[in-house]
């Protein structure tokens, strides 16, 4: 094969290859940007909501969890903690997750353990809001099952 | 060595060895931590372990790369380095604000890191890989903004080669693509789709440009092979990376709320990824079958055929496994994902930091046909322990994988077993996979050790 190709031909591949392959991701990029707002339900991002994203940011969660399949494989799947955790019911997991958070970390031997993250109460709801709002993100019905 | 200016590569080479030793530790204690949850805890908990572990990677290939670069530079450009004062320079402030940073994580509580400094200004923390406070993340934007420009205008000034070129190309990608590091929207979605323009496009599209560059460089060096004939293949193997790699940054885009036409352009485009990783493999041992020369650091030829195959391994057959939609519906965010992770960093981009190291070190220490041949004889089994070490790391993981797979993720919701069930059943699993990391350090530091060997006078 590289006796046919020369290394002007070789480099119109990488030129002309390059530029259709930029050309495609960048239109795909753009109707991409243009469809997650609806796909995402970007209405219902509330105040309570973007400061969760703050909550789960500033303390580092995706260094232990994954969220929609994506972080750290240490603890478990956060993008669907609202119906295996709460049952798809906002007030139970409200209250699941406050007493979650207060019970950290837990006192058996050698399991895995979550820090203390000292949240305020607002900052438990926040988080709470910001997990059940990704819950019902539209991901092609990932993860498989109910456990995550 | 033909410029005087390529000694200031020396100490980023240094410091890129010392870092990934720090690093192999972190993921040492991340290892015991899988199987004993008590181990550091609450001294040092998992997302710090975890966070120094992987940006100490992304900052000693950093380091790397500039090494890299600052030695065949100038070779490249037949003149001396436009300033080796700035890059001197560079080498300082990189280097005290990449441990100021790493000793932020170890004691100071991220959640007081992010509550500070210029973070709460432009909030850019708390994402997988790119931790960092934005401080740092400004540090680096200006510490690669230098060095780019530097490496430019030697270019300028110099000779413009085939792999002064791309290499350029490759850097300013880098830079471009990190600018996306900064722009964190409110909506998670959103957020994670340009995450990826970061993470993928760096490591599976501009970093294989300047994977590309400094392989062709080196086996230029070792085989003799004239130019016309390397930059061909150069030319391919980044034509395929850009094909395939650009829109295959849509196997990220199956699962994270965008649409679903890239389970589609994502499978197919990524399935093409393994090409250019094919065709690293038969570059490499073209090259060395039809070399002009035996050049004495045959060392360094072994560590660019290993980048080439361990590479394609990691980067190309375990990227595979997993990159077609319907498979990684049920592989995605499991162990898969980190046995594909370690071999494929380790193989293509660790190890084009060996390889350039092997090759040049020898040189910077006035030695032009490399280390003699005890030293290189340790280098080599150091370089079967690290290979050997992580490719059993990454079989453990991705039995590991599997099994999670099988217990976790396959039955119905009423039979599946959870998270944390599995992962206590795949213990021995994670036990495997220590010791396999344990085999890896133990490759490093004989790799050290090789640095310091004693050659017999008689050659004189």
């Amino acid at each position: 094969m590289s006796e046919r190709i020369t290394k002007n031909m070789a480099r119109n591949i990488y030129f002309g290859g390059g530029l259709f392959a930029i050309l495609v991701f960048t239109g795909l990029t753009f109707d991409t940007v243009k469809q997650i707002p609806k796909l995402s339900h970007d209405d219902k991002i509330t105040e309570s909501v973007a400061l969760g994203k703050k909550v789960w940011e500033n303390n580092n969660c995706v260094g232990c969890h994954t969220i929609m399949g994506e972080g750290a494989y240490y603890a478990p799947e956060l993008g669907n903690a609202f119906q295996r955790l709460g049952g798809g019911d906002e007030e139970v997991f409200k209250t699941y997750l406050a007493g979650w958070m207060a019970a950290q970390p837990m006192d058996i031997p050698n399991r895995r353990k979550m820090p203390q993250f000292h949240l305020t109460p607002e900052q438990v709801t926040n988080l709470a809001d910001f997990l059940i709002w990704t819950s019902r993100v539209n991901n092609q019905e990932w993860p498989p099952n109910i456990k995550g | 060595m033909k410029y005087s200016s390529q000694m200031v590569a020396k100490p980023y080479f240094i410091f890129a060895l010392i870092l990934l030793a720090g690093e192999i530790v972190f993921g040492l204690a991340m290892g015991v931590q899988y199987l004993y949850g008590d181990f550091l805890f609450p001294a040092i908990p998992f997302n710090v372990l975890r966070m120094v572990h992987t940006n100490l990677l992304i900052v000693l290939l950093l380091f790397g790369f500039m090494g890299a670069t600052y030695f065949l530079i100038p070779e490249e450009s037949e003149r001396e380095l436009w300033s080796p004062m700035l890059a001197k320079l560079t080498f300082w402030v990189f280097a005290a604000a990449g441990v100021a940073t790493i000793l932020g994580y170890l004691f100071v509580p991220y959640a007081t890191l992010s509550a500070s400094l210029a973070n709460s200004f432009w909030p850019t923390m708390g994402r997988e890989f790119l931790e960092q406070p934005t401080i740092t993340k400004v540090g680096i934007v200006l510490v690669v903004l230098s060095y780019i420009f530097n490496t430019t205008m030697t270019v300028i000034k110099g000779r413009k080669t085939t792999i002064s070129v791309i290499l350029l190309t490759g850097l300013f990608g880098l830079a471009f693509f990190f600018l996306f590091a900064f722009y964190v929207p409110q909506n998670l979605a959103m957020d994670k789709f340009f995450w990826w323009f970061v993470v993928h496009l760096w490591v599976e599209g501009t970093w294989e440009l300047i994977l590309g560059a400094l392989l062709a460089f080196v086996l230029i060096k070792t085989t003799g092979v004239d130019r016309e004939h390397i930059d061909k293949w150069l030319y391919l193997i980044i034509a395929m990376t850009l094909i395939s790699g650009l829109a295959g940054t849509g196997h990220h885009f199956f699962y994270i709320g965008t649409p679903g036409y890239w389970l589609w352009i994502g499978s197919i485009a990524s399935a093409a990824e393994p090409i250019p990783f094919f065709l690293m493999i038969l570059f490499a041992f073209n090259m060395a079958k039809n070399r002009r020369i035996v050049h004495d650091n045959k060392i360094a030829l072994t560590w660019a055929k290993g980048t080439a195959v361990v590479g394609f391994l990691g980067a190309g057959v375990w990227g595979f496994f997993h990159t077609l939609a319907p498979v990684n519906y049920y592989t995605h965010g499991t162990q898969l994902t980190a046995a594909h992770g370690h071999l494929s960093f380790f193989g293509a981009y660790v190890m084009i930091c060996f390889t350039l190291i092997s090759y040049a070190m020898p040189i910077l220490r006035g030695r032009p046909h490399g280390n003699g041949p005890k030293s290189q004889k340790v280098e080599l089994t150091s370089f079967w322990m690290m290979v050997i070490g992580m490719i059993g790391l990454t079989l453990a993981l991705t039995v590991a994988g599997i099994m999670q797979i099988e217990m976790q993720r396959l039955p119905d919701a009423a039979n599946a077993m959870g998270f944390m069930e599995t992962q206590a059943a795949i213990s021995t699993v994670y036990m495997v996979r220590l010791a396999f990391g344990v085999m890896v350090f133990l490759g490093l530091l004989t790799y050290f050790y090789s640095f310091f060997v004693k050659e017999e006078k008689a050659v004189a």
